[in-house]
């Protein structure tokens, strides 16, 4: 026992104070001082920061299941019969019934839905029985047809990636806006935002129509081709793989940046978060960042700008000012 | 930067290496009250030299960082460890895997996460669906369990320990699964 560089503390007294922090942080109002204590902590020692980092990202994934399990505890508790057979069976997600979803067209009104919903921060992934797979991303409301012989799903609001494994007989099709997307075996993005929808492909191809069939608006889209589509227009323009690769670092909890401005970057981190980065200066709003971040951790990312450029960084509860 | 990186990385890509590295550990060394100690070690050395690089390859870096601490702890400790700490190839440190289909995972994980909340203790299961589900307060949970506040959050706090244990280093081949 003579000459240990480090001496650790013992793990498992670490690992109990780590679950303290934790829990407090979980179930008592938080506040800025309280996070300084927890940073202060953490950065007593490095073997603060591991035990809490694994206990935090634990404790994080449950928060997923759970979020998958909410509803369907609710879809379990109606007394509807499962003699119904969908099309798009589930392997494992959301289940709220069409009653409850939100602003639905009017088509869908007549066509029983399962809603799945992620929360600001939120992911989720869903297997479907056909092979295809779709992950939500934060803030997300998607719809999914049951009980039909067509493979549809609504994007109500946010953004969704798709991975559709083709069947010529049964084409897979989302509805978004006064879009509507019809994949010919692809992987895709979707992302909505007011009355603005953004097609990004990765794989394959697919076919972007208005709802109205106003054939100006038709697009077959091709690996690498972002399609922006409003109301009354289409524009199709490309982006390296390399970057669109990028864009789905939320599929992996991680936000990537490349040369992005500090605007960019923060309007992306705020997609994922309630408390909002706020930029004072025009001027910052204009440098640039690189790096992966984790996208749930806008304070992490905040210190990041801190360190990296130089800029002061404030913590004012509900938003997070970055000024020069 | 490179904190976030290196927190990025080490939940990404060592966490899920846990329960072969609580493998690796338990085969090599006989005092299995020493195992929670050397797994703090190899963290804290792994994320310290992440924070300074993040290695290439996570899962030889992190098998070579234990069997490093245990030659120091044998060589320290005038102890023998089970067998000489040599057969890092067996685990497969070598040749990094393909990572597992994402389908096979996003299924795995939520059978997953699943099992680790079924594996929890009755009360501890009770509280932590009450904080993670239905988002209660610690009070809430505490008149609902009729509980004192302090009970609520030892359950909390040992159902936190024992998710972790459960998530990461129980040593179950996400990709045996068929």
């Amino acid at each position: 026992m003579s000459t240990a560089e480090h001496i650790l503390p013992d793990a498992s007294d670490v690992e109990q104070r780590a679950a303290e922090w934790l829990e407090r942080r979980a179930c008592e109002s938080w506040n800025e001082v309280n996070e300084t204590e927890l940073e202060s902590w953490l950065a007593q020692s490095p073997a603060h920061a591991v035990a809490f980092m694994r206990l935090e990202a634990a404790w994080d994934r449950t928060a997923r299941l759970i979020a998958l399990q909410k509803p369907m505890r609710r879809a379990n508790a109606s007394t509807e019969p499962s003699s119904r057979v969908p099309v798009l069976k589930i392997a494992a997600a959301v289940v709220v019934t069409a009653a409850v979803s939100v602003g639905g067209s009017l088509l869908a009104l007549h066509q029983q839905t399962q809603t799945f919903a992620t929360t600001i921060g939120g992911r989720e992934a869903l297997s479907l029985v056909d092979g295809s797979k779709i992950e939500l991303n934060t803030d997300t409301v998607l719809r999914m047809a049951e009980g039909s012989a067509q493979r549809k799903v609504w994007l109500d609001r946010g953004e969704a990636y798709f991975d559709i494994k083709h069947d010529a007989a049964h084409p897979f099709v989302v509805m978004v806006g006064n879009h509507r997307i019809t994949d010919l075996g692809t992987k895709f993005i979707v992302r909505q935002e007011g009355d603005r929808v953004e097609v990004k492909l990765l794989e394959g191809s697919a076919r972007l129509d208005a709802n109205d069939g106003t054939p100006a608006q038709t697009a077959v889209l091709k690996p690498g081709d972002v399609a922006v589509a409003t109301a009354s227009t289409t524009s199709v323009t490309r982006k390296p793989m390399k970057e669109l690769a990028n864009e789905l670092g939320w599929r992996r909890g991680v936000l990537m940046f490349d040369h992005t401005t500090l605007a960019e970057a923060v309007a992306e981190f705020n997609r994922y978060s309630r408390q909002k980065l706020v930029i004072a200066d025009p001027q910052v709003a204009k440098l640039e960042i690189g790096g992966t971040f984790p996208s749930d951790d806008v304070k992490l990312f905040g210190r990041a700008t801190r360190i990296a450029l130089g800029l002061r960084v404030e913590d004012r509860g509900n938003t997070i000012v970055i000024s020069k | 930067m490179t904190v976030s990186e290196a927190r990025a990385w080490f939940v990404a890509e060592v966490l899920p290496l846990e329960s072969v590295l609580m493998q690796y550990i338990q085969r090599n060394w006989r005092n299995q009250s020493e195992i929670a100690d050397i797994r703090q070690e190899v963290y804290v050395r792994v994320y310290e030299a992440a924070q300074r690089e993040i290695p290439e390859h996570a899962k030889p870096f992190v098998l070579t960082t234990a069997r490093n601490i245990l030659i120091n702890r044998v060589r320290r400790e005038h102890v023998v460890p089970i067998e000489a700490v040599a057969d890092l190839e067996s685990l497969g440190a070598a040749a990094d895997e393909p990572p597992p289909d994402r389908a096979v995972m996003a299924r795995e994980e939520l059978r997953r996460l699943q099992l680790a909340l079924d594996h929890l203790p009755p009360r501890s299961r009770e509280a932590v669906v009450m904080k993670q589900i239905e988002g209660l307060s610690r009070r809430d949970i505490a008149t609902r369990m009729g509980v004192g506040e302090e009970t609520v959050k030892r359950h909390l706090t040992n159902g936190m320990r024992a998710l972790a244990d459960f998530l990461y280093g129980e040593p179950t081949d996400l990709r045996k699964k068929p």
